[in-house]
């Protein structure tokens, strides 16, 4: 099975950036059958990794409102994203678009899913916010324990 | 006094964010107006106090979408201030590089974000249901300009191997030969593209516009050439200043080009594409013209087809580089360095990029100007819209503000670059 866990942001905008703390501090703690790959976010660049690919993860940042740091999880091959948080998606044609590209062409990965982090700086030369760094080492730490284990 | 007002909240599939007010006074459009309201990004004044050697880096971060347009302006300027000029195989990689993003920028454009009007759906999720085939086609051919960007520049976005003199590593010829065969199978699909958007149904206008783009004495433009018009411009990029002005708009944190006479000007593919048409491989213009286009375009609803018309140029032309390459000696030349002021222009895929950087002794950036293409088109989008919306205003409110977005989308308006975009509103009074 083609396993993919893929960190979305620009990090260079603060909080922004989050998704792919996350895929490193994954890199020296998952088997090595799984890719680790980044991207800033553009859906076709999305669409292109999932190619083949048998199940994922994706990390990304959010801007909803909740409280900096809060973590949702979505299974994006039972719903799309739901439609407020692709507007909280901080890329215009990015990651909610990938998704459904992917389904209507029928290259969704069998397993999908869709870690986001709520952020609060994306200011252009910002720095990470604390908490969100703090909730980046969490999601990696149980992520590394789920997928070492699925 | 009979009034109106129409409103567009959010206009999708452009990048970045901004709004659009047309007013429309008993019948008559009386204005538009192109608010962009993202916080202005400050770039020149980063660029300030730092090596003259940072700014393709730095510039690069403007645009996720055409990085490479500002490292080439920016390297470029830099070099002319510098009195150098890089030639030979890292000049015609440069080329490639240029290639490799008018591929996956025009591609995306021309597939993901503009076609969906043309067709009838909402946007390319909606497309991809209907049009699988024609998606799939889109992804492979603006994967294999990826590829050029990812070979030449380290990586697909932000590349990092561009340096004023050259590069820092260059390619050998068995690196670029997978990417020849992956281009052929793009060049196919590139000129499969120019026969599919010459069937789009594209409204019957055409404006009398003031096209500016660069034009080289036997390339068509990517990464140098005076700056030339259809009114008999014919300049230097270190003139540039003296016949383009930008000027403040309220409305909009872009700051807005205009001649310096106030007329309005339209750069990017129509233009680039209709001074020189001359400057295409046959490949191209005979693909050009099987699609139904003359030498030159004004209707700007064709530029989709313009665009997919130098997609198949920049994969003919990457295939005649990668073709004649010998590696150089050396990925860069030296960089003697000094105080001076350097000046560029490029042809960014939605039209030209100026630049113009001062140094000091140190070869410290103490002043620097960059100008995006879409500060230069905001003028002529206004136009566009208060020539046509007047022959729509019968039309339901959902259509009509279509055709208004549609009409923005001709652009491919980067925000993202100027600042970012967009919304739109009709004020009827």
């Amino acid at each position: 099975m083609r396993r993919l866990v893929l960190g979305i942001g620009n990090r260079a905008r603060g909080d922004d950036g989050v998704g792919r703390l996350v895929a490193r501090l994954l890199r020296e703690k998952l088997p090595s059958d799984i890719t680790i790959e980044e991207t800033e976010g553009e859906a076709t660049a999305i669409l292109t990794r999932l190619d083949g690919i048998d199940a994922v993860h994706v990390i990304d940042a959010a801007r909803s409102g909740a409280a900096a740091g809060t973590t949702l999880r979505f299974d994006v091959t039972a719903a799309p994203l739901p439609e407020t948080l692709g507007a909280l998606s901080t890329h215009g044609f990015g990651l909610g678009e990938a998704i459904e590209l992917a389904r209507a062409l029928g290259h969704l990965p069998r397993i999908a899913i869709v870690h986001v982090i709520e952020g609060v700086s994306f200011e252009t030369g910002a720095a990470l916010t604390p908490v969100v760094g703090d909730t980046a080492f969490a999601l990696a730490a149980h992520l590394a324990a789920e997928l070492a284990t699925s | 006094m009979a009034t109106r007002t129409i409103k567009v909240d959010y206009l999708a599939r452009v990048e970045g964010e901004g709004a659009f007010k047309v007013k429309v006074r008993d019948g008559r459009i009386t204005g538009a107006e192109l608010h962009i309201f993202e916080p202005p990004r400050f770039f020149e004044a980063f660029l300030r106090g730092r090596a003259f050697t940072e700014a393709p880096d730095i510039t690069a971060r403007i645009c996720g979408i055409c990085p490479v347009a500002y490292q080439m302006s920016a390297v470029h300027a830099m070099e002319n201030a510098l009195g150098i000029r890089v030639e030979g195989p890292l000049r015609e990689l440069r080329r490639l590089l240029y290639c490799g993003e008018w591929i996956e920028s025009q591609t995306l454009h021309i597939y993901m974000l503009h076609a969906p009007d043309f067709l009838g759906y909402a946007g390319a999720v909606e497309m991809a249901r209907d049009h699988g085939g024609e998606v799939r086609r889109g992804l492979s051919l603006k994967k294999a300009g990826n590829e050029i960007v990812s070979l030449l520049g380290g990586r697909e976005i932000h590349p990092i191997n561009v340096r004023v003199g050259g590069f820092y590593r260059v390619p050998t010829k068995r690196e670029l030969a997978p990417l020849a065969e992956k281009l052929k199978r793009a060049r196919d699909l590139a000129l499969e593209t120019v026969r599919w958007a010459a069937k789009f149904d594209f409204p019957d206008r055409a404006r009398d516009y003031q096209f500016v783009a660069l034009r080289h004495d036997r390339e068509y433009p990517m990464n140098e050439g005076h700056i030339v018009s259809n009114r008999g411009l014919d300049i230097a990029a270190a003139d540039y200043e003296a016949h383009f002005a930008e000027s403040h708009v309220a409305r909009s944190t872009a700051l807005q080009s205009r001649m310096t006479d106030g007329s309005a000007y339209l750069c990017g593919p129509l233009a680039r594409y209709s001074l020189n048409f001359d400057r295409l491989s046959p490949l191209a213009q005979d693909a050009a013209r099987e699609a139904g286009l003359g030498a030159t375009c004004t209707n700007p609803y064709q530029s989709i087809l313009v665009r997919s018309v130098e997609v198949l140029y920049a994969c003919d032309e990457a295939l005649r580089v990668i073709a004649n390459y010998e590696p150089p000696d050396r990925p860069a030349i030296s960089t003697p360095v000094g105080a001076a002021t350097g000046y560029a222009a490029t042809e960014a895929p939605r039209g030209m990029l100026y630049h113009r950087y001062r140094l000091d002794a140190d070869a410290k950036i103490a002043d620097a100007k960059i100008v995006p293409p879409t500060s230069q088109n905001q003028a002529s989008i206004e136009d566009d819209l208060v020539s046509y919306v007047g022959g729509w205003l019968d039309l339901p409110e959902d259509e009509l503000r279509h055709r208004c977005e549609q009409t923005v989308r001709n652009y491919d308006p980067c925000i993202s670059c100027s600042t970012h975009f967009l919304k739109l509103e009709i004020d009827r009074g």
